[in-house]
């Protein structure tokens, strides 16, 4: 009987072990750790987060967009909120597989955060989504301000596109005050003009609950709106070349020659870069990196040609200002040209019979550049290809650039450590052998030819305000006035003299000028590349530019100089009046993405329940 | 039978158990008030402070009525309370199976309550009663005798249902009763023998025959919060965070966030001690460590003077049980012991637990009332 007793006594003693026990505990949490502890559960309640600012407008050269920002939703779900079987039912919603959530839920292991399982829902998913937040709690849509590029390809290697940081520009100090996540220009005008386009993020303090929801906004520093950009390109003129271009590759590539200012700027094929706004996927970008007409690379600076009988217009130029030729002077264009036992074929079986030097041009004849070619010296030619920016690059900022090649004595005995042939000269003086350029390289040349020997050092991606002058003056090139006007009327010829070799192109709207060329090079077989290099309108150019063609069966007269008459033709319609600006536009910014933004903005407006409340267009970033 | 208060009744009641025990309890609604108050004003309150209060004033009755009836009437009835108390368990875990939703609760009609509730105070009746009956120290054979039928069918059911919580609980309180009324020293021995040779066996068998999936997660999560910061470590991380960021003196009444902001599940349940120490702090923690010492302390000293061996074993068994809750609940809140689901006896809410912990109370109050009584 005492023995039930004797216990109560010794539970007495356990019990009050077990309330010390808990003191101390409770001493250790609220008290020693108390302040570290408080420090967490405001760390749990309020969230800074980056609001990313939209990015600036770019706009052509008359106000017509070329890229948007648009909302685009996306779906996060936390982890500690899924419950058994959330995790199959919602990847079925997303059409995702189970494997596929599991895995990115587990690649963020031990956040608290959400973690976004996809990017970018159309129309169709949004609703499901939203109509099924309720039965998850541990679903969210998130809005995020996104590029929409409606330009497509179009203009797509110029206007290039955003991405995230990568971790070699998270160590850039350029990129110190962009919020980690935020997408910045990672190639084109995207990147070149980043820093104005990019804005400046806004930060925004709010009280969560344990999902990650917003409960109230604390304080709010709004971001800063990129600064809009107006480009000097003209979409019209773009869009014109684009789709008179039936190549599988090639450029086009226009300036102003009074401005240096770019008109257009088109590289095919091209490449979509709204598969880059919510991150490419690893097997789109292995289909664009390994396509083997490499749809990233821009042929307007970044590939290099012969330029084929294009290069006749420096020939001719330094044949006449070295004196090695009069204008009035005229020579035998046969079909072949023997030197050295070698046999140099024009491309008219018949020859051309006697001619001077501007009819030479007119109707391209092979034979008589070789003569005149031999008579003025490879070094002669190749000082004026470089005053022409030949062999150097224009500098554009853009990433890497191609120069270009000048040959000269010097240049071979350097690197072939053998001299320069006289048979190497034949060839040189109608743009074969060694000689490469770039479109852009030519477009600047031949409308230097067209402003009547100007040349601008420095091109412009900017529009320029009237009155404004060029970052740099325009260079006088070291030619007589004669001499250009004497190329200038071969090359009005070359375009609208019946034996012309762009004749069938002349325009009745605009008379321009051009140079047909056919570059052909020896690349595991023969291969035509097609060139036109020209300006409008041919008394007082706007618009000077040059067409490559790759691989064509034609020459390129019928290959290139189509796509030049076009653009050209929207240029000076456009300036008549008689072509609204963006007006061939149409067709390629497809109206259903605009369609589907407003019915997405609607959306978020009219259901402020399901978590993205009123100002739910925020940028995404957590921190 | 003529319903007539004795005076002696009424100057023997033991107001200072009752006390304390209705402290604790609108302590528990304030909390629970708190605990559940919307996000934004204008959203309804949800009522599970008025239904607790409700369950209170239900449990007031029942304690009234069970503090009437001589606490030895029960032990005489304690095998039929048994039986039923079996048959309930065997019930819930037959509908389970039968797939009609979970395996705790019965419902009817709209009421529904959990059958192991109940349980728990016809086992302790029963253990006393049986215990009691016993000739102290309790031998090997005595032991053995008991073993099936109060100990292996009883725990199994429990831990089939699964009730991890009042299985550990009614585990403790039948070894602490055996203690208590003294064992003999070979069965002592053969106990220690018995559990260093079968442990590990033991373990294994428990570890992966009777735990479920989640139970197991639980107490690695216990061994390792840091190990599934998401999963039910997240709990106990957020209940440490809530009752250390009280500090001293507490972040206010209603001004706790853990909870209401979602961070904290189960803040009016199983974790209301730490929404509690959030808003009250350490202070406020020590005051309430107190009463339920008092409570104890009191509890004890009615078994220490009960007038025969039943009642003292009934007092300390039912002493034992809302020991182990409290301590184990707010040892499982500071993240010193696993999650197992076992409330904070008065404080959480819970509508069975309120009404069968009251009849517990009641049977306190039965005991040390009736100390004086000679016996018919």
């Amino acid at each position: 009987m005492s023995h039930d007793r004797n216990a109560a006594k010794v539970a007495a003693v356990v019990i009050i072990l077990a309330f010390f026990v808990s003191v101390v505990r409770l001493w250790q949490l609220q008290v020693i750790d108390g302040r570290d502890m408080r420090k967490a559960s405001e760390g749990n309640r309020f969230k800074v987060i980056d609001i990313y600012p939209p990015r600036g407008i770019i706009y052509d050269r008359n106000g017509v967009p070329l890229v948007k920002n648009a909302p685009s939703f996306n779906v996060s779900v936390t982890p500690r909120m899924l419950r058994k079987g959330d995790l199959e039912q919602i990847a079925a919603l997303l059409s995702l597989s189970p494997e596929d959530v599991l895995q990115k839920i587990q690649a963020a292991a031990g956040s608290l955060e959400p973690v976004t399982l996809k990017e970018g829902l159309d129309f169709n998913e949004l609703a499901q989504v939203e109509s099924r937040l309720s039965d998850f709690p541990a679903l969210h849509v998130d809005v995020n301000i996104v590029r929409d590029y409606i330009c497509k390809d179009v203009a797509s290697q110029l206007i290039g596109y955003i991405g995230r940081i990568n971790s070699q520009e998270e160590e850039d100090p350029e990129y110190n005050d962009v919020p980690k996540g935020e997408p910045v220009g990672q190639w084109g005008i995207e990147r070149l003009y980043d820093q104005q386009l990019r804005g400046v993020p806004g930060k925004k303090l709010i009280e969560v609950d344990a999902t990650g929801r917003e409960i109230k906004v604390m304080g709010e520093v709004p971001p800063k709106k990129g600064k809009d950009i107006t480009l000097a390109l003209d979409i019209n003129v773009q869009m014109a070349a684009e789709k008179k271009f039936t190549s599988k590759a090639g450029a086009f590539v226009a300036i102003d020659p009074n401005t240096g200012e770019i008109l257009a700027f088109m590289s095919k094929p091209s490449f979509d870069p709204n598969a880059f706004v919510n991150g490419i996927s690893a097997a789109e970008w292995k289909q664009l990196a390994g396509d083997p007409e490499h749809p990233m690379l821009d042929r307007v600076f970044q590939s290099q040609y012969p330029p084929g009988s294009t290069f006749k217009i420096i020939t001719a130029i330094a044949a006449l200002e070295s004196g090695a030729i009069k204008p009035t002077d005229k020579l035998n264009g046969p079909a072949t040209f023997v030197l050295g036992g070698h046999v140099f074929h024009d491309w008219k079986k018949g020859g051309h019979g006697m001619l001077d030097i501007k009819h030479a041009i007119i109707q391209s004849c092979d034979t008589f550049f070789y003569q005149v070619g031999l008579k003025t010296g490879i070094d002669e030619i190749a000082k004026y290809a470089r005053a022409f920016g030949l062999g150097r690059k224009v500098k554009l900022g853009l990433g890497y650039e191609a120069s270009g090649l000048v040959p000269d004595t010097a240049w071979k005995e350097r690197v072939y450590k053998c001299p320069w042939y006289p048979g190497d000269t034949v060839s040189a003086s109608i743009g074969q052998s060694y000689v490469l350029v770039t479109p852009l390289q030519m477009a600047r040349l031949v409308g230097s030819v067209g402003s009547g020997g100007k040349f601008m050092p420095r091109l412009s991606f900017l529009k320029m305000k009237p009155g404004q002058q060029p970052e740099l003056d325009p260079v006088g090139l070291p030619v007589s006035s004669d001499t250009i006007n004497l190329v200038r009327a071969a090359l009005q010829g070359v375009v609208n003299e019946p034996d012309g070799t762009a004749y069938r192109s002349r325009s009745s709207l605009v008379q321009f000028s051009g140079k047909t060329g056919t570059a052909q090079t020896v690349d595991g077989g023969k291969r035509y590349d097609s060139w036109f290099v020209g300006y409008a309108p041919s008394d007082n150019p706007g618009i000077a530019f040059a067409v490559m063609a790759e691989q064509t069966p034609e020459e390129g007269a019928s290959a290139a100089a189509p796509v030049a008459k076009a653009a050209v033709e929207a240029y000076m319609e456009e300036k008549e009046g008689k072509l609204a600006p963006g007006a061939l536009l149409n067709g390629v910014s497809s109206p259903s993405l605009a369609n589907a933004a407003g019915a997405a903005a609607k959306i978020v407006n009219g259901a402020p329940a399901s978590g993205l409340g009123a100002n739910a267009v925020r940028a995404g970033g957590r921190q | 039978m003529k319903m007539q208060i004795d005076r002696r009744h009424v100057q023997n009641f033991d107001w200072l158990l009752l006390g304390l025990v209705l402290l604790a309890s609108l302590i528990g609604v304030i909390t629970i008030f708190s605990a559940t108050r919307p996000l934004t004003g204008s959203a309804h309150h949800s009522s599970f402070y008025i239904k607790q209060l409700a369950w209170m004033f239900i449990g007031l009755i029942a304690m009234g009525a069970v503090v009437k009836i001589d606490y030895r009437q029960f032990g005489r009835a304690a095998g039929i309370f048994y039986a039923i108390g079996i048959l309930l368990l065997v019930f819930v875990l037959g509908m389970g199976k039968m797939g009609l939703g979970a395996q705790r609760w019965i419902s009817i009609g709209g009421i529904s309550f959990q059958p192991s509730e109940v349980f728990r105070l016809a086992y302790i009746i029963m253990l006393a009663r049986y215990l009691s009956f016993l000739k102290p120290p309790i031998g090997v054979r005595d032991f053995l005798k008991m073993l099936p039928l109060l100990a292996l069918l009883p725990f199994g059911l429990l831990v089939k249902q699964p009730d991890l919580g009042t299985a550990t609980t009614m585990g403790m309180v039948f070894l602490f009763l055996c203690i208590a009324r003294g064992m003999s020293k070979k069965l002592i021995t053969a106990l220690l023998i018995f559990g260093l040779v079968s442990g590990p066996f033991l373990f294994d068998i428990i570890w992966h025959g009777f735990l479920k999936g989640y139970q197991r997660d639980r107490i690695v999560a216990f061994m390792d919060p840091q190990a599934d910061p998401a999963g039910i470590g997240y709990n106990i991380t957020q209940s440490k965070i809530a009752i250390g960021s009280g500090m001293v003196l507490g972040k206010g009444y209603m001004k706790g966030t853990q909870g209401p902001l979602r961070f904290l599940p189960e803040n009016h349940t199983d974790f209301i001690f730490s929404g509690f120490a959030e808003e009250w702090g350490f202070a406020g923690c020590l005051v309430l460590l107190a009463i339920y010492l008092a409570f104890l302390l009191r509890a004890l000293d009615t078994a220490r003077h009960a007038k025969d061996d039943f009642g003292a074993l009934l007092a300390l068994g039912l002493t034992f049980m809302f020991a182990f809750y409290i301590f184990f609940n707010i040892g499982m809140a500071m993240g010193m012991l696993p999650v197992v689901g076992i409330p904070l006896p008065f404080m959480s809410y819970g509508g069975t637990a309120v009404f069968s912990n009251y009849i517990a109370v009641g049977l306190l109050i039965n005991i040390r009332l009736r100390r004086f009584e000679l016996f018919y």
